[in-house]
């Protein structure tokens, strides 16, 4: 049975500025990817429900407002304690550079900055969790 | 209602390059525009001279010769301390106005120690939760002798409300006092997605708030009804220009079914557009703005008032538009914007900084943005002409357009019920989501090139200083929190905040049990929370 790679787009904290991350949903359907889209303000406990409910293989957020410093810590904490580690994080937004290694010490595994082509962030996943599409 | 596919010159004809030529809208673009291009077009009923009804060419006869326009900068961060510093600095380089921005907290109704608060107090603005910091935001600057500009939407009436009782402190007369909130929750809804109460009692808010300032505080301007958010969220300047008329047509719809005379408010109601990159489309989205609105409000309202037919406007460049890959180029993009909405008759003007795709802009780059606006205005002599560009085959082809393009959509959004039912069906939300879609593979394509992202990119970029803000304002606005808490009269507040609900339920008008509640130093989000216990909240069905 071939199974489609799953992926959640989030957009945490109280920013509404959601034309990135619907975007970046369209683009990655339109790459033959399940994406599910959680809406605006979500938790990182309901993002990470989420991921866990609908057997998420990536977790995609889009964060604009200056606030990821205190999100991804609280997601990836959460991810550890529900044994999602098979599960990648994949943050897109305004993030300051001096930010980046931080994110990606704390095990976030990709950072995209603005600008970045869709297909880039298309090719990133197939190549993390491509094989996970075949057959399961 | 799709844009025309692009047309596309087939290669060899004329010796024209092989592609398409599209404004960034998508709309074609003809290779010349001549006397045919614009079959039925009268001077003297389309284009009249400026001042004259329907004002496609200004509302002023002298356009720029009698007065430039307003440049105001918009600035918030970190605590009102703060904010109070940056503003009296403005104020002393000869500054008459001021333009506040708000953390998203105070956008949305969260106090700072609300969980949702985490990480975003100070951030992307000031953060302003109960009236002992507005106090603080405006200490030492005399709010009867300037003009504040605030962009706050669902909470508008609870900041307007402490706006108001920080000039009753100060013994300035709110018959004189004058400024604006942005007040414009239909494109919340639409595009920002800052909201917080379901649309119909958000629209009863702001008829509470146009009755309120027609008796109360007449100078006000009670609404500035926004396309720049609308446009942000990935629109074509055709949407942005009916989206936003639209919504402007509904407030005064609400307005006049609320019983207020539509002369009586609506030259209050002013507009705010983007100033995007396509520099003649732009133009002609303002000429035709002031023209569908003079018609309008004449014809399908019966105003009387020629100032309610008059549509003024502030513009900002597009922060969209920047990129932040070679951010040097941000200050050729946003003087080339700015251009096109002087050119366009812009009544007030805000220059984005060149570091607004990494972060909030540093002081240096804020200075920047100011001195575009004064060489546009003091070197390139384009302000001794009203709109000097009148008369052009092409921008007058491309205002006639823009008219009947944007009559289309309101004629499809009438069939719906209006703005409020196109909302709450999803309209104009899944319209803008299909064109930044387009718009972002037309850039994949390289249809559209983006000078540093998808084309000329330099991989050696040296990196430029950037605003960095941390949490010490949020650690100080706590503290603030909790001392107001504790100070001030439970028994007061509690009685404010029922008083409150009670006008909610009912049909008195919110502002006075608001001033109450301002008053005795509830907080916003407690005033907030009040009016969710009545009204519930919004939350948008999740598409893409």
């Amino acid at each position: 049975m071939t199974r489609r790679i799953r992926v959640v787009i989030a957009k945490p904290g109280l920013d509404g500025h959601d034309r990135g991350a619907k975007v970046i949903a369209r683009a990655l359907r339109d790459a033959g990817m399940e994406v599910i889209y959680t809406g605006l303000r979500q938790t990182p406990e309901q993002i990470v429900a989420a991921a866990l409910q609908e057997d998420a293989d990536v977790i995609g957020l889009s964060i604009l407002s200056g606030a990821h410093m205190h999100i991804c810590p609280r997601l990836m904490e959460l991810i550890r304690e529900r044994k999602l580690d098979d599960v990648i994080v994949l943050v897109g937004g305004i993030i300051p550079d001096v930010d980046v290694p931080k994110l990606h010490a704390m095990g976030i595994a990709g950072v995209f900055l603005p600008g970045r082509p869709m297909q880039d962030i298309v090719d990133f996943i197939n190549a993390r969790v491509g094989d996970r599409a075949e057959v399961r | 209602m799709k844009s025309a596919p692009a047309a596309v010159t087939p290669p060899g004809v004329s010796g024209e390059r092989p592609r398409s030529f599209t404004t960034i809208s998508g709309r074609p673009v003809e290779r010349l525009y001549t006397p045919g291009d614009l079959e039925g077009w009268r001077y003297d009923r389309d284009t009249p001279d400026p001042g004259d009804f329907p004002y496609t060419r200004g509302i002023h006869p002298t356009g720029y010769r009698g007065k430039l326009w307003t440049m105001r900068q918009f600035a918030g961060f970190g605590t009102p301390e703060e904010t109070n510093e940056r503003y009296k600095q403005l104020l002393a380089a000869g500054g008459t106005g001021l333009s506040v921005a708000f953390d998203l907290p105070t956008l949305m109704g969260r106090d700072p120690d609300h969980p949702y608060s985490l990480g975003e107090v100070g951030k992307c603005g000031v953060s302003i939760a109960s009236l002992a910091d507005m106090e603080r935001l405006f200490d030492g600057i005399r709010l009867g002798d300037i003009t504040t500009s605030m962009t706050i939407n669902s909470p508008a009436p609870m900041i307007f409300a402490m706006y108001l009782v920080v000039a009753e402190q100060q013994g300035a007369s709110w018959q004189t006092l004058s400024g604006t909130i942005q007040n414009d929750i239909l494109k919340e809804f639409i595009a920002q997605k800052e909201y917080i109460f379901p649309p119909r009692p958000s629209m009863r808010l702001i008829t509470d708030i146009f009755q309120f300032c027609a008796k109360e505080v007449p100078k006000w301007n009670t609404i500035s009804v926004s396309g720049y958010h609308i446009r942000e969220a990935g629109a074509t300047a055709l949407q942005e220009l009916a989206f936003t008329l639209r919504d402007g047509i509904e407030y005064v719809q609400w307005g006049v079914d609320s019983g207020l005379d539509v002369d009586a408010f609506v030259p209050r109601i002013s507009f705010f557009f983007n100033a995007h990159s396509d520099f003649f489309e732009e133009i002609a989205k303002y000429r035709a703005a002031r023209k569908i609105w003079a018609r309008v409000m004449r014809d399908r309202f019966g105003a009387k008032d020629e100032r309610s037919w008059k549509l003024r406007f502030h513009t900002q460049t597009a922060g969209v538009s920047l990129t932040a890959q070679q951010p040097y180029n941000n200050v050729v993009r946003t003087a080339l914007q700015a251009l096109a909405a002087v050119l366009g008759g812009t009544n007030s003007l805000h220059t984005n900084s060149l570091d607004e795709a990494l972060a909030l802009p540093t002081a240096e780059a804020a200075t920047l943005a100011l001195r575009t606006q004064q060489v546009i205005a003091s070197e390139s002599g384009v302000t001794h002409i009203v709109d000097p560009l009148g008369g052009s085959y092409f921008l007058e082809k491309l205002t006639l357009d823009m008219e009947s393009g944007a009559q289309q959509y309101f004629d499809t959004i009438d069939r719906m019920g209006g703005m409020v039912a196109a909302i709450e069906q999803g309209f104009p939300q899944r319209e803008i989501a299909e064109s930044a879609y387009r718009f972002q593979q037309a850039v994949e394509s390289k249809d559209k090139i983006i000078v540093g992202v998808n084309g000329f990119v330099d991989e050696n970029e040296a990196p430029v200083p950037i605003l960095y803000i941390d949490d010490r304002a949020a650690d100080a606005q706590m503290t603030r929190l909790h001392d107001v808490r504790a100070k001030r009269d439970a028994g007061r507040v509690a009685k404010a905040l029922d008083d409150l609900r009670a006008a909610a339920r009912g049909a008195e008008n919110t502002m006075y049990p608001l001033l109450d509640c301002v008053r005795a130093y509830a907080t916003v989000g407690e005033m907030c929370d009040a009016l969710r216990e009545v009204w519930g909240e919004w939350e948008e069905v999740p598409s893409i």
